[in-house]
């Protein structure tokens, strides 16, 4: 009797200590994994899919797409920085990759025209609302 | 007033519409490739397709870029699937003959597709003079910043891309390419 007492104690301990054991590996992966997932979901967004029209990779359900993020999981895996994986995709298919391109020369265009945009316009609402909120006043 | 609103208007309009209209005359699968003048991706890949006669591999043999150092080589990604591949296939097949004996080789790398679908289709077609690769996980085609098939690069003696063509290729563009990459003898050992 104490011997299976003592048996299960044994086995008790042991089961305990294995699911101490099973938590705790596969736990350090996880972590590490999660943030490698995160990085790797960031740069796919910022890369345009070669064979969509406008489509992320990370948005794209295409093949290429998923062996894109593939490339990008591998390179950060292999200890490359996100900014050389950037750089890797921008060798292989220019600047075209990029879904925003880099602010500067001729692409400061692209952020500047909608700013000016909005000035320009803010201003010809506001005048127009002045006119219109003056003139009857003129009138009367 | 009414003129100067107009007149306005028509300064505002007259840039969008050229913006407009200048986008319409692009072809937005035609974006410029950074790889001409850079040194050519390696690879190692598998012979899924023999080829034909002198230019016949083993199926199974690896090619390797690196093995053909000072030699011209033509590389054309294409796919089963791919309609537009039919269209260029013959021309290739005869070039890839015409090209063997002044050191030309050509390889095709098949895209995003099924050995058995390549086979078959290369059956389809009365058979292909030059082998065929196998791109695992379409690595190689990424290396190469490929946007879709078909798609033909060039690689000079000296190893570097000389040439992107995107879309099938004919004959005369195969021979004019090439002519110009023996004529000009870039990196010749």
């Amino acid at each position: 009797m104490s011997h299976s007492w003592a048996l299960a104690l044994v086995l008790l301990f042991a089961t305990g200590a294995e699911a101490q054991v099973g938590s705790a590996i596969p736990s350090m992966p996880a972590r590490s994994d999660s943030a490698l997932e995160a990085t790797t979901t960031m740069l796919a967004s910022e890369l345009r899919c070669p064979v969509c029209q406008g489509n992320s990779i990370q948005d794209s359900p295409s093949e290429l797409a998923q062996e894109m993020r593939s490339v990008i999981r591998d390179q950060l895996r292999a200890g490359r920085t996100p900014d050389e994986v950037r750089a890797y995709f921008v060798d292989k298919y220019g600047e075209w990759i990029l879904l925003a391109p880099k602010a500067e020369g001729f692409n400061l265009v692209v952020y500047l025209v909608p700013i000016l945009a909005i000035v320009v316009g803010g201003v010809v609402v506001v005048r127009t609302v002045r006119r219109s909120t003056t003139g009857p006043a003129q009138g009367a | 007033m009414n003129w100067k609103r107009a007149t306005t208007a028509v300064a505002m309009a007259i840039p969008v519409i050229g913006i407009l209209a200048f986008g319409l005359t692009r072809d937005p699968k035609a974006i410029v490739s950074p790889l001409p003048g850079k040194p050519a991706p390696s690879f190692a890949l598998s012979v899924f397709a023999p080829g034909e006669g002198a230019t016949a591999l083993n199926v199974g043999d690896t090619v390797r870029l690196a093995d053909h150092a000072g030699q011209v080589v033509v590389l054309n990604f294409w796919a089963s699937w791919c309609l537009q591949c039919r269209d260029e296939h013959r021309d290739l097949s005869a070039t890839a003959t015409e090209y063997f004996d002044k050191g030309v080789r050509f390889y095709g790398l098949l895209y995003n597709d099924q050995e058995s679908f390549g086979l078959r289709w290369i059956q389809e077609m009365g058979g292909q003079t030059y082998p065929s690769l196998l791109d695992p996980r379409t690595r190689t085609a990424i290396d190469y910043g490929l946007y879709g098939v078909p798609e033909t690069f060039f690689v000079s003696r000296d190893g570097r891309v000389a040439y992107k063509h995107i879309g099938p290729i004919s004959q005369r563009q195969l021979s004019q390419k090439l002519d110009s990459l023996l004529r000009d003898g870039a990196g010749a050992p």
